[in-house]
């Protein structure tokens, strides 16, 4: 069987583009492309990532021009066929701004940058995203945005909550969801969030900066590796290849 | 367009030209210069692009040497060889007089700048460093400055993609109108694909790329060689607004010209613009350079020549292309989406030849504008300043000694100068390019080197306190202890980069200030073995109540040879044994408790003595290399107990320590004194003996001071306080202090 390949959106301005690349292809063992803003073809990749920065400047609201770019029709071409789509940080926000994903990700209460290591406790196991992950299970992995203060209406926020679409919400180390443990101001913790159906994910932490003890963290590789498992165990028909 | 003013000697007097280089100008060119020539003698021969005040000295810094491939000044960054084939750029740079003015635009662009002197050299940056100095900060203009200042670095870094690892952040009084922004970049390059900035071969194409050319920062150079005043808060204008985003897109485009082999030369275009990339490149290559601005892409409508030669636009280019690969840059930037343009070529007559509008603007040699060629060199007079008798009459017997000695450690770990730095680095992305091994809090940063067993290590350091009191002495200390806190990660300290920020170098007793650091720069580098790479000098740094602290920043490069060796700075197990290697004297002078307790700046420089120095360092680094460190910190700012604290709280997991030391002097000495050359270690108590052994090699005092563990910190019977407390004001202080109303 090919290995699984990984697509890596490159806006002009994505910051993070590279480590997801060498988190995926050098740390996780699995093939990887980097697909450029304006193709128009996904390349026959598994997984799609948008990675963090500043896409196209983020001048405007962040990844409010990225979700009109070349590569985004194919992205959402590819994830209401029922593909796997990933966005970290930028990549969470273009998600949003693009209706992947309900929310949108406003201004950190603190009005500051934030970065530093947070821990996010899984609120529901056995995604494909969390496959490997056990209920309540709390990982630990930096956040570096300006702009990632989860926030949706009541009922669009109700329905999260009642389908289990909230993956992950900051809590304590040992998982206490406390507002001292929220960096940016988050509806209820609010960290990660899955669509509907299963298949489109996004996040504000960075999970490939926690892949190695080195630098601090191996935490943010079991999220890789449940979606690296889900599609393995997937019916190759299950998403039509170009 | 505008009619060019007529050029006169008070014109060029108005652009800061002295009488006597006016004179110069007119021998240079046997006739009056044109409006255009005369601007572009006035940015080039300002302070900022020529230093003609300060060349002199730093020649007698060791500049070549150990692992240096390019010589301090022959290029845009310095060079350091590092193995595996690979080299490391790495530059500090001020932005001083912007950031007095326009904060965040100020720092943003300060960072913009270095990070492209960087990437010029064909590097990817790898790491930012920022050394800051402000005013009081119970002052609310002073809190104004810190927070732009800070979200200025953190907007053009985060978004540029580059980790934010490691500073400074220091406040004075003395630096309260003028504060100091100095950023550093460090990259990494492939020995092969290292670009220079020369322009050579008669006909080669000279193309302008990245941004468009405004009508902003003009004179930028020019207004950083004069001291701030009432007016210069007129001068906002000639900040230039920096954008990390087409930065970053120039980054990507130019390290794809340099790799394909496309590029003769390239130079960023920073203070003094066109004028400055095209005099500097033409005169190292001995050659000469035509340009034609009705080719340059602007942004303004009619721009005069005059603007767009000396237009500091950010996020430009120049570069002189191999003839014939002019399509394939053009092709490269056009997918980055950045303009490049033929503007001109290179000629082989040794001048700059400027035509706009059909019209022949400027003629000149090349090498008469440039540092090293015909910019004047001025030799300043000094004179010992008459405030040194008075700090140097101090006697510590003036001083009552503190019965409360944990209450002066509770006063001291909240001081905005020993507490956590954490309010500001949270605002920089440290962590992105994920090869942060220690980020910001650590004695220095380190960042392992992907695809190798390497790491490097990176600190700046500078009390500018110590300086004030003794220029010498105060300058060693600096390139001391940057050098002390790389080894304490694991490294070997390799050369140094400076950022000399001093007052008015045309008062004599500015003057001996700087000579004296030179000089003590010069004897500390030359001892350690670390060259200087290069810098910058930032001088005019007053305002109307006097000159800043003389601080030259010190920028050390270290180089750890395989990441098993890398060391941290905190406690990290119960039950082990703790030592302080290096001896405490009886010295409160010029030190923060000295200033933060009592209100008084005073005393000589504290002790330092740099064969002490150099045996402790070569101890710590054996016992690193050995093995059987868990921990290694330096004593700085507030002395051994501060020291001691920041072990027991700044690792992941707090944890106390029992310390019992001999108190042979006065108690605040030995507990707050800052005599150098000391570091704290820990290790397994199994490891006490090879401790020992290493240090009785290295002929090093070493003391037994006691165990890691339990939840408080106890030094003898006078210090006694739980770790959470500490931690609580340590990590908290600086916040409480500068977000309030």
């Amino acid at each position: 069987m090919a290995p699984v390949r990984f697509g890596i959106v490159v806006f002009p301005g994505s910051n993070c583009d590279h480590d997801a690349y060498y988190a995926v292809k050098h740390v996780l063992g699995a093939d990887a492309v980097f697909l450029w803003h304006r193709d128009t073809t996904l390349r026959g990749v598994d997984v799609v990532i948008l990675p963090g920065g500043f896409s196209y400047g983020d001048y405007l609201r962040c990844g409010a021009i990225a979700r009109f770019s070349p590569i985004m029709k194919e992205v959402v071409r590819f994830a209401k066929a029922g593909g796997f789509v990933m966005g970290i940080c930028n990549g969470f926000q273009i998600l949003c701004e693009s209706g992947l994903l309900p929310g949108s990700l406003l201004r950190n209460a603190s009005l500051r940058f934030v970065c530093r290591m947070v821990h996010i406790r899984t609120e529901r196991a056995g995604t494909a995203f969390t496959r490997l992950l056990a209920q309540g299970q709390v990982l630990t992995m930096p956040v570096a945005h300006g702009e990632g203060n989860y926030y949706t209406d009541a009922s669009t926020l109700a329905g999260l909550e009642a389908k289990g679409q909230v993956l992950f919400r900051y809590s304590t180390l040992d998982g206490q969801v406390t507002p001292g443990a929220n960096p940016n101001g988050s509806l209820r913790n609010i960290a990660g969030v899955m669509n509907e159906e299963g298949n489109v994910f996004g996040l504000m932490p960075h999970p490939e900066r926690a892949m190695e003890h080195i630098i601090g963290s191996v935490d943010g590789a079991m999220i890789f590796r449940s979606v690296l498992e889900a599609v393995t165990q997937r019916a190759p028909s299950a998403v039509s290849k170009e | 367009m505008k009619k060019d003013p007529e050029v006169t000697p008070e014109l060029a007097r108005e652009l800061g030209l002295s009488d006597e280089e006016y004179s110069r100008i007119l021998e240079i060119l046997g006739r009056t210069p044109t409006y255009t020539e005369l601007g572009m003698y006035s940015v080039m021969w300002s302070e900022h692009c020529s230093y003609k005040n300060s060349i002199a000295l730093l020649k007698t810094l060791p500049r070549s040497g150990g692992r240096l491939l390019v010589e301090a000044g022959q290029e845009n960054a310095g060079l350091v060889e590092i193995g595996d084939g690979q080299a490391v750029a790495f530059k500090i740079e001020s932005h001083n007089h912007p950031s007095a003015v326009e904060p965040f635009q100020g720092a943003a662009t300060g960072v913009g700048g270095i990070l492209r002197d960087v990437f010029t050299m064909g590097a990817r940056p790898i790491a930012a460093c920022d050394s800051l100095r402000f005013g009081d900060p119970s002052q609310p203009r002073v809190r104004y400055l810190v927070r732009g200042v800070v979200s200025g670095i953190g907007h053009y870094g985060n978004c540029f993609g580059v980790p934010t690892v490691a500073g400074e952040l220091f406040f004075d009084r003395s630096y309260q109108g003028n504060p100091l922004v100095n950023a550093m970049a460090v990259g990494i390059v492939q020995q092969g694909r290292i670009a220079s900035a020369t322009a050579s071969g008669k006909g080669n194409p000279v193309m302008i790329v990245g941004s468009s050319t405004g009508r902003d920062g003009i004179h930028g150079a020019t207004f950083a060689s004069v001291e701030l005043s009432e007016d210069s808060e007129s001068k906002r204008p000639s900040v230039q607004v920096g954008d990390p985003f087409t930065e970053k897109l120039l980054l990507e485009a130019t390290l794809e010209i340099i790799r394909e082999g496309l590029v003769i030369g390239i130079q960023d275009m920073g203070a003094a613009g066109i004028t400055c990339s095209a005099t500097e490149m033409s005169a190292r290559g001995e050659a000469g350079m035509r340009i034609d601005l009705d080719r340059v892409p602007v942004r303004e409508e009619n721009m005069s020549a005059y603007e767009i030669m000396l237009s500091e636009s950010q996020e430009r280019m120049l570069v002189v292309v191999r003839k014939g690969c002019e399509d394939r840059v053009r092709e490269i930037f056009k997918k980055w989406d950045l303009h490049a343009v033929i503007i001109g070529e290179v000629t082989d007559d040794g001048y700059v030849t400027v035509s706009h509008g059909g019209e022949i603007v400027a003629h000149a040699p090349a090498e008469s504008f440039v540092l090293g060629g015909g910019a004047p060199v001025y030799t300043r007079e000094e004179q010992r300043p008459t405030y040194l008798d008075v700090t140097g009459a101090f006697h510590p017997s003036s001083i009552p000694v503190p019965r409360d000695t944990t209450y002066i450690l509770r006063l001291l770990i909240s001081a905005p100068n020993i507490a956590s730095k954490k309010w500001a680095y949270e605002q920089y992305d440290t962590s992105v390019r994920t090869n942060t091994v220690q980020g910001p809090g650590g004695d220095a940063a380190v960042i392992r080197i992907k695809g190798t067993r390497k790491a490097l290590a990176v600190s700046t350091d500078c009390n500018g306190r110590y300086v004030y009191l003794n220029p010498r002495k105060g300058t060693m200390i600096a390139v001391a202890e940057a050098a002390r806190n790389v080894v304490c990660t694991g490294a070997e300290p390799l050369a140094i980069t400076n950022c000399l920020n001093f007052g008015n170098p045309y008062k004599p007793e500015i003057f001996y200030q700087f000579a004296e650091a030179v000089r003590g720069m010069g004897e500390a580098c030359r001892a350690l073995g670390t060259p200087v790479t290069g810098g910058n000098v930032s001088f005019y740094n007053e305002d109307p109540e006097g000159a800043v602290y003389p601080t030259p920043v010190i920028g050390m490069l270290g180089l750890i040879e395989d990441i098993d060796l890398i060391t941290t700075s905190f406690f990290t197990s119960p039950g082990d044994s703790v030592f302080l290697l290096g001896q405490t004297r009886e010295d409160i002078g010029g030190s923060e408790y000295l200033s933060h307790v009592h209100g008084v700046v005073a005393g000589d420089a504290p002790y330092f003595d740099i064969q002490e120095e150099i045996r402790v360092q070569s101890a710590v680094r054996e016992m690193i290399r050995e093995r059987v460190l868990h921990s290694a910190h330096d004593v700085s700012e507030g002395g051994l107990a501060v020291a001691f604290a920041e072990c027991c709280i700044t690792g992941p997991r707090p944890i106390g320590a029992v310390l019992r030391v001999p108190v042979p002097f006065r108690r605040d000495a030995l507990y707050f004194g800052e005599s150098q050359s000391r570091i704290i270690v820990s290790c397994a108590p199994q490891d006490d003996n090879a401790l020992f052994r290493i240090a009785a090699k290295h002929n090093v005092d070493i003391l037994k001071a006691g165990v890691v563990g339990g939840d408080e910190l106890r030094m003898n019977e006078d210090i006694k306080i739980s770790i959470l407390e500490l931690a609580d004001l340590y990590f908290k202080a600086l916040e409480r202090l500068l977000v309030r109303a």
